[in-house]
């Protein structure tokens, strides 16, 4: 499953309107962004997800133009756009950008800030009149237009950055981490508030953030990134089901990292084995020792042993537990085995610290990470 | 998901900047690299740096190292600057003037700054704006309200003491060392107050009260926790005035010249008496230049040790100490510090400046509003007011505007060389006004550019002069400017240049009026590089100052001197409402 791999037609349909070819961005001896290939259709809602300092905002900011990258070129509709050897101004892109500090120039109104973009596109006063009007209507702020962002929550301010980056109708929306700034109910409100807006416009986005849950609301796809590369692009579900590298896998959501030894027929783990042929692919593509990654959602625990033997069950003790209010944290400690895995139950599945309890490990869910 | 294609309309077809970049393809890259009009802004202003900075200190190290009638390179100008015991002599005076000025002022400053930063003492802003009307007296004009406070025989204070203790002598005579560093050290400690009084307000109350509950008396506290922790602080405003007072020549020439005692400014000075040995004097100069390098270089080091000063803001209150009974004598030696530095000074200017003849006293007969009539009544004393606040104006507006480019191209990085630049808008600093007169007076008095005699080269001299004020305040507030909102102009489609017009102006137009007006004042009333670059037609009111006091016209100076107050003071008041209260008295 690789979504970079997008089918190579020459339709220009299919043209991505930007495509990032082998990116590389350096400071000095730092290497902020490794040869990091892209392709983004139009329409398509992107996030670039990772920790701070993976290179997440520097991608972004050649995107927009404000940093020149070392190598690679950045095309927009099939025209480069950004090289080492040139790069178009950001003010020639037709982007817009919502900034993690909003960017709201408090020297001027909410009405004056949203019309800025138009004017500079040289529209008619009426035109300008009406396009600002309705787009802060669209983020319910048609009342404040003459106030000024200083008398603005940080939520309304927000919101005019996002009208203010769409009224113009940019070929590319580019976010910039723009929730990390709001509280927490408001930012969870805003995810969704920037979803629908999406639905309803259909902007080209390209949306950089830390929080995986954001990524998870507003994508189509998301781009998990570290060290300068992106580990593994996909679509929320598959990258929480299907993680292909350790880094993804611990970064979305929480896991298990378990080590596998392929032997003959079956699976050997520390403690207990499992039959090769109940995983994905019947375990064929197991060559040597590996890693394999499980959900504490994808492991059910029994208190006592399947009567008929055809679920596999590992006799375990539970060695220590954390009420989280939505669910149960378990820590298992199956028999004989130096493992300590966490498990994950409703809050109606109470078990003590030192029960006997059996694990239910579902192969399937198990997904091999490098 | 959503893949559709765009809807038409969403595609770049109303925005109407550019057509699709696909329909141009690569060519539209390499058009980007027309020339902006910002681009040449800040070559222009480079280039205009290089002009003012550049050229006139190349010049000087040039001149020092040239012979006067061939133009060869020769040490000889070296030779006659040191080659003689008086001016050897004058070279060491200057350094103990500045470090005696340097003592005192501490003596002033420290004890004033910890009374109104740290404790209960009453009357707190009578001392502080008494201070900041020392910090705006320009320091001849203290010292020539000195003059008729203590000269040896008709100084009011020596005058007064003969008359109660029947005394042949006075009691204290101006025209002594220990005159000329009072004087000096009355409207230099202002400087080290600042500094030290802003350190005291951040040491939080915790770190007393840590030795206090070890056992402390509140009193040792003082000399073993408070001002240790702002010793930097000191240490800073110190070096500040030690340079200042080097490089100065105003108080120098009104009490250090008829008093005979020899400095380096005033030997500077008589190289430019006839015969004129500008060569020479650069060669005298060159070493004053390199005692402020090395002692801004001392300041940034001890400054820079940021540990050592705990001024994180968090952490407790402010707790003022409780003086209890000492208040009032506490209040009271302030006060005698204030009186020195502005109250009977300014007695002196006033009785002065309403009086027919000031050794008369204080009688109706010899009340007059002549002194100031006269002023405005005579056209050449007109036009050297006018003179002085159009240069100090257009100096002001060429400084900020300069500035403002060099400190947005450095810090937004706009060139590799952002550094440099930075360095050469501060490099003056390091060059005391006599000297960096002497530097264009070298440059600008011949052709191709011979700019002497004219306002423009007033107007330039001044600007170099205070151009580091003006960078390091616009550097400042750049600093406190996301660049964020720049960027969010040029994604719409604006260009820098709009950026800047658009949205750094305006959001800074407090901090740029502020600057404006912290050129604008020491413009006003600048002597030392005026001296050398003034003619008779662009004469500036310190010139006629120092004049005045050379003919022993104290009535028409005083109502001169008052005249400039008065409009430093408006022009103080107007900031306040403006800018805010503490556009003044800020560290720089």
């Amino acid at each position: 499953m690789n979504a970079t791999a997008l089918p190579a037609t020459q339709d220009a349909a299919a043209l991505p309107r930007l495509s990032l070819e082998r990116i590389t961005c350096k400071f000095g001896p730092y290497v902020a962004v490794d040869s990091l290939d892209l392709d983004i259709m139009p329409g398509e809602f992107v996030s670039l997800l990772g920790p701070s300092g993976c290179g997440k905002t520097t991608t972004l900011r050649m995107i927009a133009g404000f940093i020149k990258p070392s190598d690679g070129t950045i095309r927009m509709d099939g025209a480069a756009i950004s090289s080492a050897a040139a790069t178009l101004p950001p003010e020639k892109r037709q982007m817009s950008m919502i900034f993690q500090s909003y960017a709201v120039w408090p020297n001027m109104t909410i009405g004056e800030n949203v019309a800025f973009g138009l004017k500079l596109r040289r529209m008619d006063r009426e035109t300008i009149a009406a396009k600002v009007r309705e787009v802060l209507a669209t983020v319910h702020l048609d009342h404040l237009a003459d106030r000024y962002p200083a008398e603005l929550s940080g939520g309304q301010q927000q919101r005019v950055a996002l009208a203010r980056a769409i009224v113009i109708r940019p070929r590319v929306l580019l976010l910039d981490e723009p929730l990390s700034n709001l509280d927490a109910n408001l930012r969870e409100e805003m995810r969704y508030e920037i979803r629908r807006l999406h639905d309803a416009f259909n902007f080209t986005t390209v949306y950089v953030t830390h929080d995986q849950s954001e990524a998870m609301v507003t994508s189509d796809r998301i781009a998990v990134m570290n060290k300068g590369r992106i580990e593994q692009i996909d679509a929320p579900y598959l990258l929480y089901t299907r993680p292909r590298t350790r880094f993804v896998a611990g970064f979305i959501g929480r896991t298990n990292l378990i080590e596998g030894v392929p032997d003959g027929a079956s699976v050997r783990f520390d403690g207990f084995s499992l039959p090769r042929a109940a995983f994905e692919h019947g375990g064929d593509h197991f060559d040597d020792t590996v890693q394999l990654s499980i959900r504490p959602q994808s492991i059910a625990l029994r208190r006592s042993p399947p009567p008929d033997g055809a679920v596999l069950a590992i006799e375990s003790r539970l060695v220590e537990r954390a009420f989280l209010g939505e669910s149960w944290d378990y820590i298992v400690a199956p028999v004989g085995s130096g493992l300590r895995l966490r498990v994950a139950a409703v809050p109606s599945e109470l078990f003590e610290v030192g029960d006997a309890v059996w694990l239910v490990l579902d192969p399937q869910q198990m997904m091999v990470v490098v | 998901m959503n893949r559709q294609s765009l809807a038409p309309g969403l595609d770049g077809q109303e925005a109407g900047i550019a057509a699709r970049p696909a329909a141009r393809g690569r060519g539209r890259v390499r058009r980007s690299f027309r020339v902006e009009p910002w681009t040449l802004i800040w070559i222009g202003a480079t280039l205009i740096l290089l002009f003012l900075v550049i050229a006139p200190m190349l010049r000087l190290l040039i001149s020092s190292l040239q012979s006067t009638d061939t133009g060869a390179f020769t040490l000889e100008n070296y030779v006659i600057a040191y080659g003689n015991q008086r001016r050897l002599i004058g070279l060491g005076n200057s350094l103990l003037y500045g470090g005696a000025v340097v003592l005192v002022s501490i003596g002033f400053a420290v004890p004033l700054a910890w009374a109104v930063a740290r404790t209960d003492m009453p009357g707190k802003s009578v001392v502080r704006a008494t201070v900041l009307g020392a910090f705006i007296t320009p320091s001849y004009l203290g010292a020539i309200g000195w003059i008729l406070l203590a000269g040896p025989n008709a100084g009011w204070i020596n005058r007064a003491w003969k008359a109660v203790t029947g005394a042949d002598t006075g009691l204290f005579d101006v025209y002594s060392f220990a005159g000329l560093v009072l004087v000096t050290a009355l409207y230099a400690f202002p400087y080290i107050f600042v500094f030290t009084a802003d350190a005291l307000d951040r040491v939080s109350s915790e770190m007393e009260e840590a030795a206090h509950i070890l056992g402390m008396s509140p009193l040792r506290t003082v000399f073993k926790v408070t001002l240790p922790l702002v010793l930097p602080a000191v240490l800073g405003g110190s070096i500040i005035v030690f340079l200042d007072t080097v490089a100065l020549f105003g108080t120098p020439a009104v009490i250090a010249l008829p008093a005979r005692i020899n400095i380096m400014t005033l030997q500077l000075w008589q190289f430019f008496e006839f015969p004129v040995r500008a060569e020479a004097a650069a060669a005298y100069a060159v070493p004053l230049v390199l005692i402020t390098m090395a002692m801004l270089a001392l300041q940034r080091l001890i400054l820079g040790r940021k540990g050592y000063v705990s001024l994180t803001g968090k952490g407790g209150g402010r707790h003022h100490m409780a003086l209890g009974r000492l208040r009032w004598p506490v209040l009271g030696l302030c006060l005698v510090v204030c009186s020195l530095a502005v109250f009977l000074p300014y007695a002196a200017l006033a009785q002065a400046a309403f009086s027919r003849a000031w050794g008369q006293g204080f009688s109706f007969a010899n009340l007059t509003f002549g002194n100031f009539a006269y002023l405005f009544k005579e056209a050449s004393s007109r036009q050297i007011i006018l003179n002085t606040f159009t240069y100090s104006a257009a100096t002001a507006c060429v400084a900020v505007v300069l500035a403002l480019i060099v400190a947005y191209v450095v810090s937004r990085r706009l060139v590799p060389f952002g550094g440099v630049l930075a360095g050469l808008c501060m490099a003056p600093l390091v060059v005391p006004g006599i000297v960096l007169a002497i530097g264009f007076y070298a440059v600008y008095s011949t052709p191709p550019l011979a700019l002497y005699g004219t306002a423009a080269i007033l107007v330039l001299g001044f600007t170099t002069r205070f151009l580091p004020i003006a960078f390091a305040n616009c550097m400042a507030g750049l600093r406190s400017l996301n660049p964020e909102m720049e960027e969010a102009v040029r994604i719409l489609g604006g260009s820098r240049l709009l950026a800047v017009r658009r949205v750094v102006v305006p959001l800074l137009k407090k901090s740029l009026v502020g600057t404006w007006l912290l050129v604008f004042i020491p413009a006003s009333r600048e002597l030392s590089t005026a001296i050398f670059l003034v003619a008779a037609k662009t004469r500036v009111i310190s010139v006629m100052i120092l004049d005045l006091s050379e003919n022993g016209s104290f009535e028409l100076l005083a109502a001169l001197g008052f005249f400039l107050l008065g409009v430093t003071i408006l022009i103080v008041l107007l900031g306040y409402r403006l800018v805010g209260r503490d556009f003044l008295l800020r560290k720089a």
